[in-house]
């Protein structure tokens, strides 16, 4: 018997690396090593939602979706129970000091224990509004706590962090982000 | 006996155990076609928390916060698809246990096919063969190294 070629020899090899190539280009999608329960936002490049929350306590301030327009900020969802978001609160204090302008979403929080956690760990926001029922944080597609958003001058959302903002989070993507915006 | 009697119960308690569901009575609506439709899109929505359970499944408190949000906006008249595009604007297409058709999904859809079609294909490719090496023949090479075998046996056969 001659040994013909043929191209149904090599189907199965073909075959496994077509599905080798769209196994590994799915996985691409789950950025930047972390892991696969870390969501892309459904929001990247839009608008931030429109909204306006109540401080923490009677009289303050408050968290108007407005307050966001004008220049590069990040918008913080932060809890007093939630133990990470004390982990990130450095970094958090760290970035107010050095000018960037930081608003926090006070996700279904108790008014005191809330003002307990800035009182001991600082506060690095500009404007805290309080989400008590949870609704705002449902607008912005929040799942995990805490989230951190990157918003452009124009309101636009250009990027998400769930979890805790660690160190090489903010070198390697927050601060490079935040200077090529600003531009 | 008493241990044969004592599985059987657990087993009885098992099957007994009806899947005990995350809604909880506050949340159920009083207009009885609005929660059925309230159930039915809650069993398609991911629950991002914990997101292999449905919101209708989950007790995690998204779950319960998106369950008030689709009976909210059904009885403020939404349809379904509007219900269900409200949740995607803000968690993605992730957030449906049902996958929209589309660019990206119509590997995951074909999929199947697919795979059914390369089956009957190979199928058909083998059955082929396998009846062209049948019905081909023998080569003039082959012919002769028969003839040659058969001529063999005849002659141990003459010797008896």
């Amino acid at each position: 018997m001659t040994a013909k070629f043929s191209l149904g020899y090599f189907l199965p090899a073909i075959l496994t690396i077509v599905l080798a190539w769209v196994f590994w280009s799915y996985l691409g999608e789950i950025k930047d090593g972390k892991s696969i329960q870390d969501l892309p936002s459904a929001l990247i490049d839009k608008p931030a939602p429109t909204f306006k929350l109540p401080g923490i306590s009677a009289g303050d301030k408050g968290f108007d979706s407005a307050d966001l327009k004008g220049r590069v900020a990040l918008v913080n969802v932060w809890a007093s129970w939630c133990p990470p978001c004390r982990v990130e609160h450095p970094l958090l204090m760290q970035m107010a000091r050095e000018g960037i302008p930081i608003f926090g979403i006070n996700y279904k929080d108790k008014p005191d224990a809330a003002m307990r956690f800035l009182t001991e760990l600082g506060n690095p926001y500009q404007a805290i509004g309080a989400d008590r029922s949870g609704r705002v944080a449902i607008d912005w597609g929040v799942y995990g706590y805490p989230e951190t958003y990157v918003i452009d001058a124009k309101g636009h959302i250009r990027y998400r962090h769930v979890g805790p903002i660690m160190p090489h989070d903010l070198a390697e993507k927050i601060r490079p982000l935040i200077k090529a915006l600003g531009k | 006996m008493k241990r044969l009697v004592l599985l059987g119960f657990v087993i009885a308690a098992v099957i007994a155990a009806s899947p005990v569901k995350a809604v909880e009575p506050n949340e159920i609506l009083e207009d009885p076609k609005l929660e059925q439709r309230a159930r039915a899109l809650s069993k398609d929505l991911r629950c991002v928390v914990c997101q292999n359970q449905s919101i209708d499944d989950s007790n995690a408190s998204l779950a319960r916060d998106l369950r008030v949000v689709v009976r909210e906006r059904l009885q403020a008249g939404d349809t379904d698809k509007q219900i269900i595009d409200f949740v995607v604007a803000r968690y993605g297409e992730f957030v449906l246990l049902n996958p929209r058709v589309n660019a990206r999904t119509y590997l995951l859809w074909g999929g199947p096919a697919l795979v059914l079609i390369f089956g009957i294909l190979g199928l058909v490719f083998w059955f082929r063969r396998r009846g062209k090496i049948a019905n081909d023949g023998l080569s003039p090479e082959e012919e002769k190294r028969l003839a040659e075998l058969l001529g063999q046996t005849g002659t141990e056969g003459s010797d008896k």
